[in-house]
């Protein structure tokens, strides 16, 4: 094998080793991260209103989309999902398909995706910006820490809101599922909630969709604030670092969601 | 030809006669302070003292050092050598707790007011008092329309910082700085982008303040007109060195190559109008040879 082969799998390799050490070091920073916002959760919930804010902007002003989002993912269900059962002479079903499809999966994963884009973004651009005007260097040439005062509410705001927004994702989906299949369609209404109610369980269903829910919360805003707490303070930093947050947001829910969903509903059903 | 020569300190950085200073006087004090950003020098064996109940102002150019020597006051940065230290306290050793008990008794001014955004003018003046003290809401309201008074803007309590002009917004931060009554106030860049009348105000403000609360004030500027105004003394620094030191009446008389610069604003002198640069006769006819 001549030098120069040598030297560029070397040079490759040496790069590979750079990215893996880089991503590594990189989770452990944010999970240093992770932990100094948790040691700072009793002093931010000394001031609730702080929280309580922070639920007020993520999950109340994000509640249109959310809402708007459900009944329509949950119409588009109702539809195909008729078109494939009536194959079947399964149509009576779609009330099941719906909801275990919204309750298991599309709630908390749309619901996650949707935070992110909203008030994700929103956050980490907030932090962002605080940063760059100094804000937050006034806040600890005042003797307050920023991650009590501005990181841990904002973190804890977002951890308590996805799961209530992504519940209200599914209920107001498995609504527009009624519109289309019994209002429209013509399906029996007695049909369609009946064998809701008979196939959908509260564990593991609904259960593992309010976990999956939580862990979604919490990834999202860890992520928010931590890429807003770390953005370069410039325009330009603020602005790619909001986009870092949709995006590693993004593929961190999808991810999760397929891990969980291996552990959560592998044979959870059988027998 | 060679390339143009780096500015050289005109003279070595000694405290004059009129400013010693009682050490029992003593409210700030850097011994042979030196800061580096990763390997770039910028603060090279800084020495100086700065007198309870003075305003000292630290001038230079662009970049040469001046907000680190505050940062490094603030403890934000820990220097690589030498000592800060602040009321006796050395500031590089203290823990986060002693760090934040010391900040409590600093006000700091930032350049363009670090107002909180989402705050109204007077919740900002309200937030140190609600975040370090226990006082009714009836007191902590009186201050800040005291506080306020104190920088003729009562009648803008209500306004949000979106809604103030940059030497409003100065004079809020002001404000804010001065809440809780501290015992040293850093002001970085107070003058930047101010109107003339407003840079007046600020600077009046500044010195009648210090002398009604008995503070002690940190200036950073370039201001050299403003600040021979309203300060006990000045240190110029250069490069990462002081250069020159003095009060008001000796800068003006001073001689210094380096401070007639600063003072008359000339382009070129001890620091040079050019970057460092190869000749610029090779540079323009390098591709005619």
């Amino acid at each position: 094998m001549s030098t120069d082969v040598v030297n560029g799998i070397a040079y490759w390799l040496r790069r590979l080793g750079g990215a893996v050490t880089g991503v590594v070091a990189q989770l452990g920073y944010v999970a240093r991260f992770l932990v100094a916002v948790l040691w700072h959760t009793p002093a931010a919930f000394r001031r609730i209103h702080l929280t309580l804010r922070e639920i007020y902007f993520s999950g109340v002003l994000s509640l249109v989309i959310i809402l708007m989002s459900g009944l329509f993912v949950g119409m588009v269900l109702s539809l195909q999902g008729y078109e494939t059962l009536k194959r079947y002479g399964a149509d009576e079903q779609l009330g099941i398909l719906v909801a275990l499809a919204l309750v298991r999966e599309l709630g908390p994963v749309l619901a996650g995706l949707l935070f992110a884009s909203r008030a994700g973004s929103a956050i980490t651009a907030e932090i962002g910006l605080m940063k760059t005007t100094e804000q937050l260097a006034a806040m600890e040439m005042m003797a307050v820490d920023p991650l009590a005062r501005v990181v841990a509410p904002r973190f804890w705001g977002g951890v308590i809101s996805m799961p209530l927004l992504a519940a209200l994702f599914s209920a107001f989906g498995i609504f527009g599922g009624y519109i289309v299949g019994v209002r429209l369609i013509g399906i029996d209404a007695g049909a369609f909630w009946g064998q809701m109610k008979a196939g959908v369980n509260v564990w593991p269903d609904v259960t593992n969709g309010i976990i999956k829910s939580l862990v979604f919360g919490a990834a999202v805003s860890l992520i928010a604030v931590f890429e807003g707490y770390e953005a370069r303070p410039t325009a330009e930093g603020v602005a790619s670092a909001t986009t870092r947050t949709v995006v590693i947001s993004s593929l961190t829910i999808l991810a999760l969601d397929f891990v969980m969903t291996v552990f959560m509903f592998r044979g959870a059903n059988a027998g | 030809m060679s390339p143009p020569a780096k500015p050289t300190p005109s003279r070595a950085a000694e405290p004059i006669a009129a400013w010693r200073v009682d050490p029992e006087a003593v409210a700030v004090e850097l011994v042979d302070v030196s800061f580096s950003y990763d390997v770039r020098p910028v603060l090279k064996g800084i020495t100086m003292t700065i007198p309870r109940g003075k305003i000292v102002a630290i001038m230079g150019g662009s970049g040469c050092g001046k907000t680190t020597i505050l940062r490094l006051i603030g403890g934000q940065l820990r220097p690589q050598s030498g000592q800060v230290r602040v009321g006796g306290q050395s500031v590089p050793d203290l823990g986060p707790e002693a760090l934040y008990d010391l900040r409590r008794k600093y006000g700091v001014l930032f350049q363009f007011g670090a107002l909180f955004t989402d705050m109204s003018v007077f919740e900002n003046i309200a937030f140190p008092m609600r975040e370090h003290t226990e006082l009714p809401e009836e007191l902590i309201r009186d201050l800040v329309l005291m506080k306020l008074q104190a920088v003729g803007l009562r009648g803008a309590a209500h306004l949000m910082p979106a809604e103030l002009s940059g030497g409003m917004a100065r004079r809020v931060a002001l404000a804010r700085a001065i809440a809780l009554d501290p015992m040293l106030v850093l002001y970085d860049e107070p003058f930047a982008g101010l109107d003339p009348i407003s840079l007046g105000v600020v600077g009046q403000l500044i010195r009648r303040l210090n002398d009604a609360l008995s503070i002690t004030s940190i200036l950073v500027t370039h201001d050299v007109y403003e600040s021979l105004k309203i300060v006990d003394y000045l240190y110029f620094v250069s490069e990462g060195r002081i250069v020159a030191s003095g009060t008001p009446g000796e800068v003006r008389a001073s001689a210094d190559p380096f401070v007639r610069q600063f003072v008359n604003g000339a382009p070129d002198g001890p620091v040079p109008f050019h970057y460092p640069a190869p000749s610029y006769r090779e540079e323009l006819f390098a591709d005619v040879d």
